[in-house]
């Protein structure tokens, strides 16, 4: 059996004992990351029904879990992503400006447009994207954790996943892989209430979540998710356990997703009104914002103003990328491999032949030699 | 040079490569001390140590997904699958993560990495130690496939697969693994991928084929050799990319083609060279196109000589297009 779930702010935002001594400044900026998701997120939406971006998966209702426990890596760690993780990246390094390329697919896009939205990544700060196929990038996690251990490196590799995932092959042998090599790797389970429209309750049998750990020998910590607190010193502690040497855990951040499972999704066609209702209630943010202005770090009024020029400095990056120039054709056939073979060479001047033809090819889209 | 068998010279390309880079590392099911099924891998933990030739758990799926991760920080990992017949449940992680990585990330993240595999017939294996499945893994862009089929092309190959910036599906035909001996240089010279090689020179027919099928079709090109027809055997050793000029050129040169394989003919490898000439050489071609190749069923055991092409049936598809 998985252990209590931990939880130091409850829902009203009042610490409850042993709260652990975090710097005030840590807080502040605890709470401001996780709004400056919320704002982004918000505006994703609006370009997404503006017909601007395709396809948007807020973290709406995550941003503690997400947030509070990316917040504990260090910068050599690196973060395996799913769908949702995209403010963490925000936090760590992403530039707005190359999140945005990928919402919009454009020029800057350092993926040069070849995923559809919401995927992103960030090489310098470790944060590879996903690849959609649920599940696969949790052996991955802990194979680069074996060449981590192999060449005696201190990063630790977390990998992000929501409840669906755990049904997935790759969180067995990704974890059944973990415990035998005893790799530095968490696994992060955002267990947020839904997988698309299967209730998390009806994705196992098991009792919990944690419970899944035992039986690959690896500690469970069960969370409140929507605690930032609580998600963030958890994480310190699983970050630990894997720098020392201890090997892996899991941890169970226990929260709910309260938008749909993307733009194109409709979720009161599977769930319950009252449900979201009631988690709308123990929003992530209102219980930092309450626990901050209970301390005294924070002043009514400041969220108000702090949100305002979130939103200002987001609007200004979303002007940048609307006139950002258009993909280079010759990255349909580039970084398929290491070189472009001569067979995609070929390919591309045939089309291109034909694209100029129609006036559709731009400066810079010229031929391959063969 | 020496004398070495093909799975010797499979050892050996691992071994030197292990030498020469300590980020290589080998990995599979049973790989470790007991040295592999088929001892592919023999003496490497000994000389390398467990963290470099290990054993892991049986999970295909997890050896090839903690193979992209570690070929992604850092390592060279050369992945073995037991058998090809059981590497579908890694399918997924070939398919979707090695092979589209340096895609989706525009080349910010790649997978260098080999996933080593015995495929093909003959060695009364059934329907689950005998498949051909290369048709599956050429139809994946960002994939190399690669097939040797003499001791110097095993080691020579599996070189520069493991040297290679992209992942590479190394397939050992095992049928061929202690039946041909060949000289192997000594030194650790990497043979070209997409590059093809004349087994044979010829001027009337020209056969295409791979692996286990270079020696039937060998014998072939001897026995039709006796008939007066001249035939020009081409082992293709890298099946993606092709070097399609090289095909090309080969078709040309006779006019008449046959291609061989082990594998289903329908949409199997045959069909996209008899595409790739009826596209780009037709005007060179004197009869059609045939193609040798395993029954669209699975793979069967007690007949399976049947099945697998053999010198008789590749002899009656030379003769057939030579005659045309």
């Amino acid at each position: 059996m998985a252990n209590e779930r931990l939880q130091y702010l409850d829902p009203s935002g009042r610490a409850r004992s042993g709260l652990p001594d975090l710097k005030p400044e840590r807080l502040r900026e605890l709470f401001i990351h996780m709004l400056r998701v919320r704002c982004v997120e918000r505006r994703m939406l609006d370009l997404q029904r503006a017909g601007r971006i395709g396809f948007v998966g807020t973290a709406k209702g995550l941003e503690a879990a997400i947030i509070g426990s990316a917040a504990a890596l260090d910068k050599n760690d690196w973060l395996w992503s799913g769908l949702r993780e995209g403010g963490a990246a925000l936090m760590r390094g992403l530039p707005l400006s190359e999140y945005l390329a990928q919402m919009y697919g454009n020029g800057n896009d350092t993926a040069k447009g070849r995923q559809m939205s919401n995927h992103f990544q960030h090489a310098p700060s470790h944060y590879p994207s996903w690849s959609s196929v649920i599940g696969t990038q949790i052996p991955n996690a802990v194979g680069a954790a074996y060449a981590a251990k192999l060449r005696g490196s201190t990063e630790v590799h977390a990998v992000y996943f929501g409840d669906g995932a755990s049904s997935s092959n790759g969180f067995h042998s990704g974890l059944n892989m973990a415990g035998t090599w005893q790799v530095p790797v968490v696994f992060v389970l955002v267990d947020n209430g839904w997988a698309i429209s299967l209730s998390s309750r009806d994705q196992t049998a098991a009792e919990s979540y944690g419970d899944k750990g035992a039986a690959y020998g690896i500690p469970a910590q069960e969370v409140d998710g929507n605690d930032v607190v609580a998600c963030h010193v958890a994480m310190g502690e699983a970050l630990e356990r894997a720098r020392s040497g201890s090997g892996p855990s899991l941890l169970v951040l226990s929260t709910y997703r309260v938008s749909g499972h993307s733009s194109s999704d409709d979720p009161a066609r599977y769930r319950d009104p009252a449900e979201v209702a009631a988690w709308e209630r123990r929003d992530p943010l209102e219980r930092m914002e309450r626990y901050l202005l209970g301390a005294g770090l924070l002043q009514e009024g400041d969220a108000a103003t702090l949100e305002q020029g979130l939103l200002d400095e987001i609007d200004s990056a979303i002007h940048e990328q609307e006139a950002a120039a258009p993909v280079r054709l010759k990255t349909l056939v580039e970084d398929v491999y290491s070189e472009v073979p001569r067979h995609l060479r070929e390919q591309y001047n045939r089309f291109l032949e034909v694209a100029q033809r129609h006036g559709k090819a731009q400066p810079g889209d010229g031929a391959f030699p063969l | 040079m020496t004398t070495r068998t093909l799975i010797q010279a499979v050892n050996d390309g691992l071994r030197s490569a292990m030498r020469a880079d300590d980020s290589v590392l080998v990995f599979g099911e049973d790989v470790g001390p007991k040295g592999g099924v088929f001892l592919a891998t023999e003496g490497l933990t000994e000389e390398f140590g467990e963290q470099r030739c290990f054993d892991t758990p049986l999970s295909e799926d997890g050896i090839i997904g903690t193979a992209v991760g570690m070929a992604m920080n850092g390592l060279r990992p050369v992945a073995e699958i037991q058998f090809q017949d059981f590497i579908f449940p890694a399918f997924d992680q070939i398919v979707s993560e090695a092979a589209k990585l340096r895609y989706r990330s525009g080349g910010q993240y790649s997978a260098p990495m080999v996933i080593r595999t015995p495929y093909g017939g003959g060695i009364r294996g059934g329907l689950y130690h005998s498949q051909s499945g290369e048709a599956y893994f050429c139809h994946t862009p960002g994939l190399k496939v690669v097939i040797p089929s003499t001791p110097a092309d095993a080691k020579g190959l599996l070189l520069a697969a493991i040297a290679d910036p992209d992942p590479v599906l190394f397939l050992e035909p095992k049928a061929l693994y202690r039946t041909v001996k060949g000289d192997v240089p000594d030194d650790d010279q990497p043979v070209s991928l997409s590059s093809l090689r004349v087994v044979r020179q010829g001027s009337d027919v020209t056969v295409f084929c791979y692996g286990a099928m270079v020696p039937v079709a060998s014998g072939a090109a001897e026995a039709a050799a006796e008939k007066g027809i001249s035939v020009n055997v081409i082992d293709l050793r890298t099946l993606l990319p092709l070097d399609e000029e090289g095909v090309l050129a080969e078709a040309r040169k006779t006019g008449r083609v046959v291609t061989v394989h082990e594998a289903p003919r329908f949409c199997g490898y045959g069909a996209e060279i008899s595409a790739l000439i009826a596209e780009n050489a037709i005007e060179y071609m004197e009869a059609p196109v045939r193609r040798v190749a395993g029954f669209d069923t699975p793979f069967p055991n007690t007949l399976e000589h049947h099945y697998i092409p053999d010198q008789r049936r590749v002899l009656d598809a030379i003769e057939e297009v030579y005659n045309f």
